[in-house]
């Protein structure tokens, strides 16, 4: 073996490199099985709606627009950001967060009630979200710890019960005329998110805030913790083998109900980083739950569960979804971008079988390689 | 070449920077037992794995009554007649035991199951075979026993002539054992012939016709079990002469590190207590062994002991203090290691790195814990080297390796390392080797008298009577949860512990007052 082919080999077994080929590899797959569905409903206007989907902002002509609109994607990108870190951070220590999407509900009801009703600051109402998404992500971790509730079935009902009680809470602060609560530009300035020079980088765009940068730094938090630190091995632990962590004498049913609480938190966190900028306003009437926790499922895959990897895999589905609203209406209906990110955050779970591919396949070449050598030594 | 029906010539199997199999030959002939000897890692379950067509061997024929035959996969393996218990039983749980045994090779007519025919031959089959079992039993009510006879009423059901036996005996309790053996005679002596892995020379002894021996990958030699001792077996496998006999010192008990009075558990099987009002007491200095057959309350006393279940009643006092009620983490950092029965549920985080598996029970303290909460990599690298270094753990990548991708004998190497350097006071030590080969139970038993000798107090919990006679200085027999006498093992006698485990003799022991 020459060492320039032992060099490629490492790298192809680099479980970090195997994930990006693998997530890229779904990307692509995802994007040609949504072009040959555009060529069968309408043959004519295909390539430009891939083409839409996949440029988003860079549809403008102009610098000015086209980075305003990134920023646009960026904000509600971070939000998503923050749903896949909850969505990943209970997967690390064994628990499936589907209540995501609820707690992110929980956390943004919380945020704007106290943003309008009492006209708190951002950083009280932010807190606000967190802790009334960390206690709905607690009940369902309290369950599961001591009645061993199944985790999914808990988190999918309480999603159903957030959306409906936040609805009637924030009917107390809605419009009189509409059906959206009032605006926090208007009622409470103090409970928007600082912009701290942001906007100007992206042809003011009023919504880019702090939020952006906290939620990176929540990502490289979160891969401390976990990787790091005594809490993140006690955790994992718990969550590849409770016996055992039981065993050396670990509180595993205080770590459950302490992950579920963090994993609401970090949901509620991105509820707040995106209401708080004012870039919408909630629909008290909406029956359907936001889908930016589901959405965080499929990026926490994506992106490999990794903290890090995350980050791209947020942006990337969100750059889709948002792209999608610059596909020719009049050619398509207004759900096929949402057709075509289905089929690429479908297709995310192949990561893992390309992983498993790609070992396989390269033992087997070891094996030859290896049989090859000995019996050159040998003559 | 006339008698054999499996032979397996020369075969030679490498993967990357290790030969799993180097010039290995292995025959066997028509209507024998054969038993395949090896340590672990030596090669036994490659193999296994070439004669199944799970590994094509880059050199080397497989012949089948004296003629060359491929094979694949396990496909091919079966329709030669080979079939294989394994040592982890592939059954379905919630299936009974006839459909455990048709599955794959069901009979129907117009797509509906014809189980008449199936029963009818699994009845006569296990008439003929003495393999008594109840075909309409669900897997998951019946004994570990029972299992393995179906597993073998599979193989014999699919018409197999050629059975191999994974370390059968690693699972049963003695009685089960001999009914084994027993049942391994009765094959051979129809016809059938059969490959018998297994780590327990004494079994060899007993049922074997010959012996082939593998050692690190490669072919040792194949000897006549009548022309053989163990001594020579086992230095055959091990390459060096093994110490059957437990070198130990005179037992010097001093002051009581464990008191336990009237200690009772819940069952989670039945109404009755698991652990009923069983009180001891173990010195420093000194080895006490709970003897007794497979679940008659030990697993439960256990965990009462170190905490895994909550006790009904009772009082425990841990080097003087009071640890009844008190948390997991205080009994462990108060003295106590617990070597658990099962490595893979309780012992180990499988998907954890070898390092992290060493700190398990000492993560937290600040050799390994910054005051901020942060892990010292650093430090738990250079402590998990120093445990391999001195317990000999062998694995792939050293510290970094998968505690799932180790040996079971590396495995429990690593948990015994782990729970002896926390210097306790009181060692636990449950069924501490099982599944081990005979160089690793050596160095096992070798630790337990060495902790002993260094004053601390030993509890070993064994189901293998040779353990208990050799290594322990007080024997307890337990039998459906309670204390039922008490033994000196240099004065009784293999014959006499057995009627006591069974429950045919009891007598008062060890009142506290």
């Amino acid at each position: 073996m020459t060492s320039a082919s032992k060099k490629r080999e490492s790298l192809l077994r680099n479980n970090a490199l195997q994930t990006i080929l693998g997530s890229l590899l779904c990307i692509v797959i995802g994007l040609l099985v949504g072009y040959v569905v555009l060529l069968i409903i309408n043959p004519s206007g295909a390539a430009d709606a891939i083409l839409a989907i996949l440029k988003n902002f860079m549809y403008y002509p102009s610098a000015v627009a086209s980075m305003k609109y990134f920023g646009t994607t960026l904000v509600k990108a971070s939000a998503l950001l923050m749903c896949s870190l909850s969505v990943l951070f209970a997967w690390k220590v064994g628990l499936f967060n589907i209540g995501a999407a609820g707690q992110y509900v929980i956390g943004a009801g919380a945020c704007i009630y106290c943003g309008i009703k009492f006209g708190l600051p951002w950083y009280v109402c932010l807190l606000a979200g967190i802790v009334a998404a960390a206690l709905v992500g607690g009940i369902s971790g309290a369950l599961k710890a001591y009645f061993n509730v199944n985790e999914v079935i808990s988190c999918i009902m309480l999603n159903w019960i957030g959306l409906y009680s936040v609805n009637m809470l924030l009917s107390k602060v809605k419009e009189q005329s509409t059906p959206y609560t009032k605006p926090l530009s208007s009622v409470n300035k103090s409970a928007l998110l600082p912009n701290a020079g942001l906007d100007t980088l992206f042809s003011n765009n009023q919504f880019v805030t702090i939020g952006l940068p906290l939620a990176v730094a929540m990502a490289i938090i979160v891969w401390i913790v976990l990787e790091k630190t005594k809490f993140g091995y006690e955790l994992k632990a718990t969550g590849m083998n409770k016996n055992a962590a039981k065993y050396c004498g670990m509180k595993e049913k205080r770590n459950i109900i302490i992950t579920m609480m963090i994993s609401g938190g970090l949901a509620g966190l991105g509820a707040g980083i995106f209401y708080l900028t004012g870039i919408e306003q909630w629909m008290v009437q909406q029956t359907s739950i936001p889908g930016m926790g589901f959405n965080g499922i499929a990026a926490a895959f994506l992106g490999g569960s990794n903290p890090i990897g995350v980050i791209f895999s947020s942006y990337f589905i969100q750059h889709i979804t948002s792209g999608g609203s610059y596909v020719d209406k009049t050619v398509y209906c207004s759900q096929i971008s949402d057709l075509i990110s289905a089929f690429i955050i479908y297709l995310c779970g192949f990561v893992l079988f390309f992983k498993i591919w790609i070992n396989r396949f390269l033992d087997k070449r070891d094996e030859r390689q290896a049989a090859k050598e000995l019996k050159g030594g040998e003559e | 070449m006339d008698n054999y029906a499996i032979e397996m010539l020369n075969i030679t199997k490498r993967f990357p920077g290790i030969i799993a199999n180097d010039n290995i030959t292995l025959q066997l002939k028509k209507g024998e037992i054969h038993a395949l000897l090896g340590e672990n890692g030596a090669g036994k379950s490659t193999l296994m794995s070439v004669l199944f067509g799970l590994y094509q061997p880059e050199e080397g024929e497989i012949h089948k009554d004296g003629r060359k035959v491929v094979i694949n996969n396990p496909n091919d393996a079966n329709e030669l007649g080979i079939g294989m218990v394994h040592q982890h039983f592939k059954l379905v749980e919630c299936f009974s035991v006839l459909d455990n045994i048709i599955l794959g090779v069901e009979t129907t007519k117009n797509g509906f199951l014809q189980k008449g025919e199936a029963r009818k031959k699994v009845l006569d089959l296990s008439e003929k075979y003495g393999l008594s079992v109840d075909p309409d039993a669900l897997i998951e009510d019946i004994t570990v026993g029972m299992q393995q006879r179906t597993e073998i009423l599979k193989m014999l059901y699919r018409d197999n002539e050629i059975l191999i036996f994974d370390e059968p005996t690693a699972v049963l309790t003695p009685q089960e054992i001999q009914e084994l053996m027993t049942i391994m005679k009765n094959l051979a002596s129809e016809g059938k012939s059969i490959l018998f892995i297994t780590h327990k020379l004494g079994e060899i002894m007993q049922v074997a016709d010959r012996c082939s021996v593998l050692r690190k990958g490669k072919y040792i030699g194949t000897v006549d079990i009548k022309d053989t001792t163990p001594e020579k077996l086992s230095s055959m496998m091990v390459g060096r002469d093994v110490n059957f006999i437990v070198d130990k010192k005179e037992c010097k008990p001093g002051e009581v590190v464990l008191d336990i009075e009237n200690m009772t558990v819940a069952s989670k099987r039945h109404k009755n207590n698991a652990v009923n009002g069983v009180s001891l007491q173990v010195r420093r200095g000194e080895i006490v062994c709970i003897a007794g057959i497979d679940g008659n309350g030990q697993t439960e006393f256990v965990y009462g002991l170190s905490g895994l279940e909550p006790l009904k009643g009772g009082k425990i006092v841990l080097n003087g203090q009071d640890v009844t009620n008190s948390s997991i983490r205080k009994r462990l950092t108060s003295g106590m290691s617990h070597i658990p029965e099962d490595r893979h549920k309780h012992g180990l985080v499988l998907d954890y790195s070898l390092e992290d598996n060493l700190v398990l029970q000492r993560y937290f303290e600040p050799e390994f814990t910054n005051k901020f909460g942060f892990l010292k990599r650093k430090a738990i690298r250079e402590y998990a080297n120093k445990l391999i270094d001195q317990y000999d753990v062998r694995s792939g990548q050293g510290p970094i390796t998968k505690a799932r991708s180790m040996s079971g004998g590396n495995q429990q190497k690593a948990i015994v390392a782990r729970e002896i350097d926390k210097n306790p006071e009181l060692l636990i030590a449950v069924q501490p080797t099982r599944g081990l080969d005979v160089g690793a139970i050596e160095n096992v038993h070798k630790e337990l008298v060495a902790q002993r000798d260094a004053g601390k107090g030993v509890l070993l919990v064994s189901l293998e009577l040779d353990e208990v006679m050799n290594v322990s200085d007080r024997i307890l027999v337990m039998y459906e949860g309670e204390i039922v006498g008490e033994f000196d093992p240099k004065t009784v006698t293999v014959e006499e512990l057995g009627l006591y485990m069974a429950g045919s003799k009891r007598k008062e022991v060890n009142t506290n007052d």
